[in-house]
């Protein structure tokens, strides 16, 4: 048995170490950097609450906080809902053939740059751009779409959408096909078992999906600054600002903290609303 | 006729042992004579360190910079105070950060005999504010631009461009863009609040009132862009006026065949300064004095004013002359030329050019936190 356990901890411990290395102790320097002072472009070690004193009772970071809550939480809803018809589809009406092939061209944009993806928007966001010039023809237009809200949903859901996508088709894909005829038989209108036996039955993969998008949206800082012209700033962005001015990596460090804590109490509370029925079963 | 020898063709197993011997034994000597390139370390604005700018130093002096790039003066400051001494051999600075640079023992010292002081276009370049700790020299300007209104010629009228009103015009709402970085622009809201050469030197009631209104142009503000989207917007005509630069982004864009165009307003301009130091401790003195030497020379001088990341102006007179010696159409478009109205040394002559500074009696902090509303507002 201690052999078993030994030949197990040798393939554990190389994770365990990078995330000790790698996530654990950064982390755990970042919440001591949080309480450092800095002097003439030198951080000093100390335990002081100026920063937090400093970053708390500013208006503009609760601000920015909220906005980069309710900009992700809107980039998560959107790409959860979009995803969806087009995963439900991939999933249950196409051929296992056509369904390989659009996972792959779902990949294919991580293939390029996220950086480059996002400037490859102004082409066609811009007052000049391809969607302008389109509906120009009709005589619409042309509207600002870039350095506005719009345009940071837009790099959000052109960093999110297709992870999204490739998640919900996986999860959906895995649904138990007999519960579906069970459904069927029982004589539930299509959109009553996408409701009462699809979804629940997906919950999970559907559930780490949003997840993963609110994750990556919340802490973008591309998107929200090239295509949303830093008006107003996300909190990535009041990161960059801080340790731009005066080097106050230590203050930023509290803003990090606080997006860390954030994403902490809603990976927790979507893995509990994730798992918590089939954990009860 | 001369026949390949069949021994190289189908070589012995002894042969190509020799052969595979005699190329490992030799590669300490191959890497040696590599190794004899002596590399140059610099810290600088971005472009200062690629091939238009040193590649003829580095054939000529078999040297290779390698260059750590930064944006802003303060993240200059922090790169090297997180750096072992000696890390850099060649910094290149915003003469506003020169002092502090010198204060906190970052460089060596210069000798003023070694750079042509008695060819500057204008007597304040010799005696470059912070440059100098009494008769030491610390660091040597090599180049300078200044910074006003940058607009879409087909949105803002040269006339209009005049004055930095024109942000607030009512056509160019949401067509604002801010360079995103707190002091040029709130230098520029700052002159025009009339406070002129005092720009940086503000009393309470004078940074309050450049608050209040910078804040009135928030409403005009389409975005906060750093280089790459400051020139972007400009390009694409998402933003049609742009404050806190000059021609060192438009004139890139200019030179493309863009609408766009910078100028000094009547309240005035406000003037960027890069100066090179020899970094402290560094082994490699001689060769960067050599390198700072041939930046100021007519030959670094052209290169510098034509820079591929953004152009400059040339401060020597031997300079002016090359530039207008090899690119006349661009020493033309810049002003570089004696006589003519927008000529940048007339400019300070008249005393509308106000070198760019950090605040007097606030902390940098008050200035970024401001900013930091502002942008939220």
């Amino acid at each position: 048995m201690s052999r078993l356990n030994a030949y197990a901890l040798t393939w554990r411990l190389p994770i365990i170490i990078w995330q000790i290395l790698f996530f654990l102790g950064p982390l755990l320097f970042m919440i001591a950097m949080s309480f450092f002072l800095v002097k003439n472009y030198r951080m000093i070690e100390a335990f002081e609450f100026k920063n937090w004193d400093k970053m708390l009772s500013r208006g503009y970071v609760w601000d920015s906080y909220w906005l980069t809550l309710g900009m992700a939480a809107l980039s998560t809803a959107i790409a959860s809902l979009v995803a969806f018809p087009a995963a439900f589809f991939l999933a249950f009406k196409s051929s296992e053939n056509l369904r390989r092939w659009a996972i792959f061209l779902l990949i294919i944009p991580f293939f390029t740059s996220y950086l480059v993806r996002t400037f490859s928007w102004y082409v066609i966001l811009a007052e000049s751009g391809v969607i302008n010039a389109l509906i120009g023809n009709i005589g619409l237009g042309p509207y600002t779409m870039l350095n506005t809200k719009f345009g940071t949903i837009v790099g959000y859901l052109t960093l999110t959408l297709p992870l999204v996508v490739i998640l919900q088709t996986v999860s959906l894909a895995n649904v138990d096909k007999t519960l579906i005829q069970a459904a069927q038989n029982l004589g539930c209108s299509p959109w009553r078992t996408i409701r009462a036996v699809i979804i629940p039955a997906a919950k999970a993969g559907l559930i780490v999906a949003a997840l993963f998008c609110f994750i990556l949206s919340f802490g973008d800082f591309v998107a929200p600054y090239y295509l949303g012209g830093s008006k107003p700033p996300t909190l990535p962005i009041l990161i960059i600002d801080t340790t731009k001015s005066g080097q106050q990596w230590p203050r930023a460090a509290v803003v990090a903290v606080m997006m860390m804590v954030t994403l902490f109490t809603i990976a927790f509370a979507s893995i509990i609303l994730a798992y918590r029925k089939r954990a009860s079963k | 006729m001369k026949t390949t020898p069949k021994k190289l063709l189908t070589p012995s197993r002894r042969t190509l042992l020799k052969t595979g011997a005699a190329v490992a034994l030799s590669a300490p000597f191959v890497s040696r004579a590599w190794a004899a390139t002596t590399e140059i370390n610099m810290l600088a604005w971005y472009g200062h360190g690629e091939p238009d700018i040193v590649g003829e130093f580095e054939e000529a002096n078999n040297v290779k910079f390698k260059p750590k790039y930064y944006a802003g003066g303060d993240n200059m400051l922090a790169l090297i105070a997180q750096s072992p001494p000696g890390t850099y051999d060649v910094i290149l600075s915003d003469g506003e950060f020169v002092q502090q640079l010198n204060a906190a023992g970052y460089i060596e010292p210069l000798e003023a005999a070694d750079y042509p002081f008695d060819d500057m276009l204008h007597e304040d370049f010799t005696k470059f504010p912070g440059h100098w700790d009494g008769d030491t020299l610390y660091s040597m300007m090599v180049r300078c631009g200044h910074l006003g209104v940058s607009y879409n010629t087909n949105a803002v009228s040269a006339e209009e461009a005049e004055s930095y009103e024109c942000f607030w015009k009512p056509e160019l709402e949401g067509k604002v863009g801010h360079f995103d970085w707190h002091l040029p622009s709130l230098g520029m809201i700052s002159l025009l609040n009339g406070n002129g050469a005092g720009l940086w030197d503000l009393d309470d009631d004078a940074w309050e009132a450049v608050q209040e209104k910078t804040m009135t142009l928030r409403p005009q503000v389409g975005g906060f862009f750093d280089y790459g989207g400051t020139f972007n917007s400009l390009k694409n005509g998402e933003m049609q006026a742009m404050c806190g630069i000059g021609d060192w982004i438009t004139g890139v864009l200019e030179k493309d065949g863009a609408p766009v165009a910078s100028v000094v307003p009547k309240q005035g301009g406000i003037q960027w300064t890069e100066s090179y130091c020899i970094g402290k401790d560094t082994e490699k003195a001689d060769i960067v004095k050599k390198f700072i030497q041939y930046m100021l020379s007519p030959e670094g001088q052209v290169k510098s004013a034509k820079m591929a990341a953004y152009p400059g102006f040339a401060i020597t007179k031997a300079g002016r002359a090359a530039l207008i010696d090899a690119d006349p159409k661009e020493a033309i478009r810049t002003g570089q030329i004696d006589k003519m109205t927008n000529d940048p040394i007339t400019l300070i002559k008249e005393g509308r050019i106000h070198y760019r500074d950090i605040p007097k009696q606030q902390d940098l902090e008050d200035w970024n936190d401001f900013w930091s509303e502002y942008k939220n507002a």
